[in-house]
């Protein structure tokens, strides 16, 4: 850590990876774009961003699954050229991906030895992998055991077997893609803890991120990356959140929001009465939810991810039936109604996964706009498509929501993520509806759109809808609700005013801890 | 690592190509046939034949003389009509290859109520008959949608195994109960004169099955291109459960696909049995259900585009015979270029890869 | 037990057993080749084309050179060219695997009847000499156990060899963790240093291989002519062994097996001539195939990313 001190032209030769000059293109789209990165022995250097920026890009190409189109890398003083995942691997760069790359139904010490011949080729000793992963794991303090099947660990636990299996590859820098995202600020905390101990050993590590808290937490140095260029490389002493902010989008971003009280006496337009889901597994998946959400307010369910949000946002949506339980909507019972029915009483959805749920790629904006109303007047008359009507109905939400295109005929695939979650928004809300349920309705989103995003939920409550916001991420769920609920192994653990939440006692309830 | 200058080709050939590709899929099938034509008369050279010869019977065959366009139209018949069906089913991407056993079951029940009723006047008793050979077919594929939703049991391997059990369920019905008395073969008696297709081009066989092929092209294209039924099929195809989470009656659209598909496979059969046989027997049809999934693919999935190619497949199909008869080509190595063709087609993104393989190969030549 | 063993020692029961399996080896043999291409994310509807092909070539190579040796070898290289076929169609230009297999059944049918007719004209086929039946001393004259399992052609005794060596490859070997995790998560796959293009075309190659000599084993060994069409299905009801034995080596083999028997029985029915209509007999297989994989439907052993074309470096070649 004593390099944070020293300005990087001192001692270059002492670094662990240069990247200098790196370019890649995405067809005509330049993602990284001469693109400069050093980080030294020890070091914790941050990659600030926000989403589509190039982090994971840049490091796409160190982990040798991207050739860049120029610059150059050199590892421990020597040029290299990264071919494959194999060459990233034997230069000592390790990489934990967003999405974890393991496979659920192998121990993991089998998953470690993928690909690895080291472990015996072509019979791998998995007994004796299982050996040296205990041991790494206990020298780490990782708390993996190597006989689990991976389908039956937590998230948290998940990452550390991601952890180990660099490590175990004999990493030396340690590329984290956006670690916390999926994280309880606790497990958050496990994991800086685990970050320090590694960077003591004299490991690297690369810190990817868009949570400018976190960065200035963790990291000795940050490179900040906006479309595709680096905006600034400073030390952390050097800089303010609020700089980094503008470094990162280009101007502040507005975080106040201003919202009026929920009145005491505003009706009850969601309940869930006791909503029970055991699945095909006779596992139990949802054990008797209740909750309620007025009219004019948003209430978030807050959890880490696995915990059964998917589940209830698929019992509500009518995707899924529940085992037991009650689901009513402005007084209507809709436990047992169709999707369709759910919609006609006036249930919105805004889907975690949009591109599964929230519309079809391969198709027009036209025909993913009208795909609810296609029964509808005027979008149909007598079972027969009214093109006209289709195209100014189109045009019309196109310009409401501004969504950015050149045609309502494009593909929705030729949008950019915030203008496809835009059209799902564009649809969902012009049905004016009275439950506006959005299961992390910012996923993958940058700044921009997701502050559009959340403008619009607001705009739903102030006119007088239900929301039901379920989201794993802190920040938003603090940002926008009137209540927040704690969503852990299928219960509703406390339900919290915001004026009286913390991060300190949501984050706690995450993990399944009620205090006292 | 450095390769930019092959990157800026790279986006262009494949511009070019995805241009080519999205404004004329109708040449690509054109080419096709051509390519396949070429590859058959290397083989026709092979086996010691003159292709030129061969491909000017093949071509006399199929629509020399107005008999043989006759002929071609009534080849095309079965072809088109399971093409269509194909069509829907795979919009809703339902896997229908059981069209076959739809067809057989669809001819035995248009034989069944034609034997039963024969005295009905035409004009009953051939609609009628129709129901009968479309229900069944519909049943049938309904059952394999059936098994699907509620045991999630593939639809494919499902009507490809309904087909071997349907046609020999059909083979013990025209040995059994509903054979011809007195004969040894695996038919039925003649149809009376009311339960058979008239007849509309002199001299020919062709019948007014036409028509009514002609008519549910027409019809098949405005479903599917003009109503509620027919995008619902489309996005349900592109991407279930966003359309289930949509509201879109999901079972009602597979069930829907599969019932039209089973239907026109069922007419298909009815068409084989009253309008050419005249009765039903064994082999009531050579593969048609299979060459009409086929039909659809090399159709592009588009009504018209099924009815070119289901006359494309008819000419070479009648052609073949006569090329056999005046050549000596075996008929079979026609059947053989036709999946040629689709072949081809299906692997039409191969040509511009090639292409620009063999551009950056030149390039670093130069 | 005394009556019991009688019985299961007459000829007619031992001539059944040694046909159960005789029957399910070219079904095995093809469903173990898919349990490949499947797990390593591949699907393979062109079973049917792959065993069609490898009966013709199998039977005419046979005839030509009078060694089934010679023609298993020259059927193996034909697989291969034909899996390499398919891999270029569904793993380099991503076609749709089940559109392209139907297709390549169907002009498979068509390329060897034209191959058929050019080489023995109209007619039936000659014969060959199908291999022999090589009786494993002392194991052949198990009760019940003998004929099934002892009692058969060396081909047979190589397919246990391979049903036993797939085993072994996919819970023991590096390379069944290569298909295992292409099938699974390509991505993960690749980032781990495996190469899943290359993985998804060695599965396919070996896939064809096995099918292609399934197909054979019908033709040089089980009937010693060739006859149209005589794959009959088997292609098919191969995926459907695939799927009741849930994509696992010993799975498999049992659910072939069990095809074999009812494939066996329904033939020796027809020879007593019961009341049974014969059709109603040569149904049973087809019959059996589809209510067994309804029963097994429910829950899926599938790989996650089963017929899921992949990219390399995602949205980046």
């Amino acid at each position: 850590m004593d390099n944070t001190t020293n300005t990087r032209q001192d001692n270059k030769a002492e670094a662990r990876l240069i990247m200098e000059g790196i370019t890649v293109n995405y067809g005509d789209f330049v993602a990284n774009d001469n693109v400069n990165l050093v980080v030294y022995p020890g070091q914790i250097k941050a990659l600030l961003g926000e989403n589509g920026a190039g982090k994971t890009t840049l490091m796409k190409v160190l982990a040798g699954l991207l050739h860049p189109e120029g610059g150059r890398i050199i590892v421990d003083g020597q040029e290299v050229s990264i071919d494959s995942p194999q060459d990233s691997q034997r230069l000592g760069i390790g990489m934990v991906h967003q999405h974890f790359m393991l496979i659920p139904k192998l121990t993991v010490a089998q998953n470690i030895c993928i690909g690895l011949k080291s472990t015996g080729y072509p019979f791998p000793d998995v007994r004796k992998v299982e050996e040296e992963l205990s041991e790494l794991s206990e020298q780490y303090n990782l708390l993996v055991d190597p006989k689990a099947i991976v389908s039956t660990l937590s998230i948290g636990t998940q990452q550390r077997v991601e952890i180990l299996k660099a490590l175990y590859r004999g990493a030396k820098i340690l590329i984290l893609d956006e670690p916390t995202s999926i994280l309880t600020p606790q497990e958050t905390a496990g994991l800086f803890d685990i970050i320090h101990f590694l960077t003591k050993r004299g490991n690297s590590v690369i810190f990817i991120s868009h949570k400018l808290n976190e960065v200035m937490e963790i990291s000795d140095r940050i490179t900040v990356l906006r479309q595709g260029h680096v905006t600034a490389e400073l030390a952390k002493q050097e800089t303010t959140e609020r700089q980094l902010a503008i470094l990162m989008v280009g101007r502040e971003f507005q975080t106040e929001k201003h919202l009026k009280p929920v009145p005491e006496n505003a009706k009850e337009l969601v309940c869930l009465d006791n909503i029970t889901y055991i699945d095909h597994r006779k596992v139990s998946v949802l054990n008797g939810i209740n909750l309620t959400v007025k009219a004019g307010e948003i209430h978030s369910i807050a959890g880490v991810d696995g915990n059964g949000q998917v589940e209830l946002a698929s019992i509500l949506s009518g995707l899924l039936h529940q085992t037991k339980g009650k689901f009513t909507l402005n007084g209507k019972d809709l436990s047992k109604a169709s999707p369709k029915e759910r919609l006609q009483a006036g249930l919105a959805h805004i889907p975690s996964d949009r591109h599964k749920y929230g519309m079809i790629l391969d198709l027009s904006m036209e025909d993913n706009f009208i795909i609810e109303g296609s029964e509808r007047e005027p979008v149909s008359h007598r079972g027969i498509l009214q093109k006209d009507a289709i195209t100014s109905f189109s045009e019309n939400l196109v310009k409401d929501y501004d969504i950015r295109c050149k045609s309502v005929k494009q593909k929705a695939s030729t949008l950019s993520g915030g203008n496809q979650q835009k059209l799902v928004l564009a649809r969902e809300l012009s049905r004016n509806p009275i439950f506006v349920l959005a299961m992390q309705p910012a996923h993958g989103l940058d700044v921009g759109a997701t502050e559009f995003v959340h403008k619009k939920l607001i705009e739903q409550r102030n006119a007088g809808s239900a929301v039901l916001l379920i989201s794993t991420e802190l920040d938003e769920v603090f940002d926008l609700s009137d209540r927040i609920s704690v969503i852990y192994e299928g219960r509703i653990l406390a339900t919290i005013k915001r004026e009286e939440a913390t991060r300190e006692n949501i984050g706690l309830l995450m993990t399944g801890k009620t205090n006292g | 690592m450095v390769n930019d200058h092959t990157n800026n080709k790279d986006s262009f050939y494949h511009r070019f190509f995805d241009k080519l590709r999205s404004s004329s899929e109708f040449f690509y099938s054109i080419g096709a046939v051509l390519l396949a034509l070429l590859i058959g008369a290397v083989i026709i050279c092979l086996i010691g034949s003159d292709p030129i010869k061969a491909y000017k019977a093949l071509y006399r065959g199929s629509f020399g003389t107005t008999n043989a366009i006759a002929e071609t139209l009534l080849r095309a018949m079965p072809l088109a009509l399971v093409g269509l069906g194909a069509t829907v089913a795979f919009r809703a991407s339902v896997f229908n290859v059981g069209t076959e056993g739809q067809l057989f079951i669809g001819a035995t029940a248009a034989a069944c109520v034609a034997l039963a009723l024969p005295d009905l006047p035409r004009y009953l008793l051939l609609p009628l008959m129709a129901l009968a050979a479309m229900g069944a077919g519909a049943l049938l594929g309904g059952l394999a949608i059936f098994l699907k939703i509620k045991f999630n049991a593939n639809e494919m391997i499902n009507t490809i195994m309904m087909n071997y059990v349907v046609i020999y369920f059909v083979s013990w019905l025209v040995h059994g109960p509903i054979q011809q008395p007195g004969s040894p073969l695996g038919q039925t008696e003649k149809f009376s004169v009311n339960g058979i297709i008239p007849v509309i081009l002199k001299r020919t066989r062709l019948h007014a099955g036409i028509i009514v092929l002609l008519i549910l092209v027409i019809i098949t294209y405005f479903l599917l291109e003009k109503t509620v039924w027919g995008y619902q099929i489309k996005v349900t195809g592109k991407n279930m459960l966003a359309s289930k989470a949509a509201g879109i009656k999901v079972k009602r659209i597979f069930y829907s696909a599969m019932f039209f598909s089973g239907a026109l496979a069922g007419l298909a059969g009815m068409f084989e049995a009253s309008g050419i046989q005249n009765r039903m027997i064994e082999n009531i049809s050579s593969g048609y259900g299979y060459t009409g999934i086929v039909v659809a693919l090399l159709g592009q999935l588009n009504p018209i585009g099924v009815l070119l190619a289901a006359i494309l497949f008819g000419a070479l199909q009648v052609g073949a015979s006569s090329m056999e008869t005046m050549v000596g080509i075996p008929s079979s190595a026609v059947s053989m270029i036709q999946y040629l063709i689709v072949i081809i087609f299906i692997g039409k993104n191969a040509f511009p890869r090639l292409w620009k393989r063999f551009h950056t190969s030149k390039d670093k030549r130069a | 037990m005394e009556p019991i063993l009688n019985f299961l020692s007459t000829p007619i029961v031992e001539g059944f057993f040694s046909a159960s399996m005789r029957l399910a080896i070219p079904i095995m043999l093809a469903a173990i080749g898919g349990i490949f291409n499947e797990r390593a994310g591949l699907s393979n509807i062109g079973m049917e084309g792959f065993m069609i092909l490898g009966s013709l070539f199998g039977f005419v190579i046979a005839y030509a050179t009078g060694s089934i040796w010679i023609s298993i070898a020259a059927v193996i290289v034909i697989g291969a060219i034909q899996g390499l076929i398919m891999g270029y169609f569904e793993i380099t230009l991503k076609v749709n695997q089940v559109v392209f297999g139907i297709t390549m059944n169907l002009f498979c049918v068509g390329l060897t009847s034209f191959l058929y007719r050019i080489i023995f004209g109209v007619g039936n086929s000659p014969r060959i000499d199908p291999l022999p039946t090589l009786s494993i001393p002392v194991l052949s004259k198990i009760p019940l156990i003998g004929p099934l399992f002892f009692q058969q052609t060396i081909l047979a005794y190589i397919t246990y060899l391979i049903v036993i060596i797939t085993a072994i490859f996919f819970s023991r070997t590096a390379w069944g963790l290569n298909f295992i995790s292409s099938g699974e998560n390509p991505e993960a796959a690749e980032t781990l240093g495996v190469d899943v293009i290359l993985t998804r075309y060695i599965a396919i190659v070996i896939s064809g291989i096995l099918c292609t000599v399934g197909g054979a084993f019908l033709s040089t060994a089980a009937t010693g002519l060739f006859v149209q069409n005589m794959t009959a299905g088997r292609g098919y009801i191969a995926l459907a062994i695939l799927v009741i034995g849930r994509r696992n080596p010993w799975g498999v083999f049992g659910a072939a097996l069990l095809f074999g028997a009812a494939d066996a029985l329904q033939l020796r029915t027809q020879l007593f001539s019961f009341k049974i209509p014969y059709q109603f007999l040569v149904m049973l297989p087809y019959v059996l195939c589809m209510v067994v994989m309804i029963l097994f439907s429910r829950t899926s052993s599938a790989p996650a990313a089963l017929g899921e074309p992949y990219e390399r470096g995602g949205k980046k070649e």
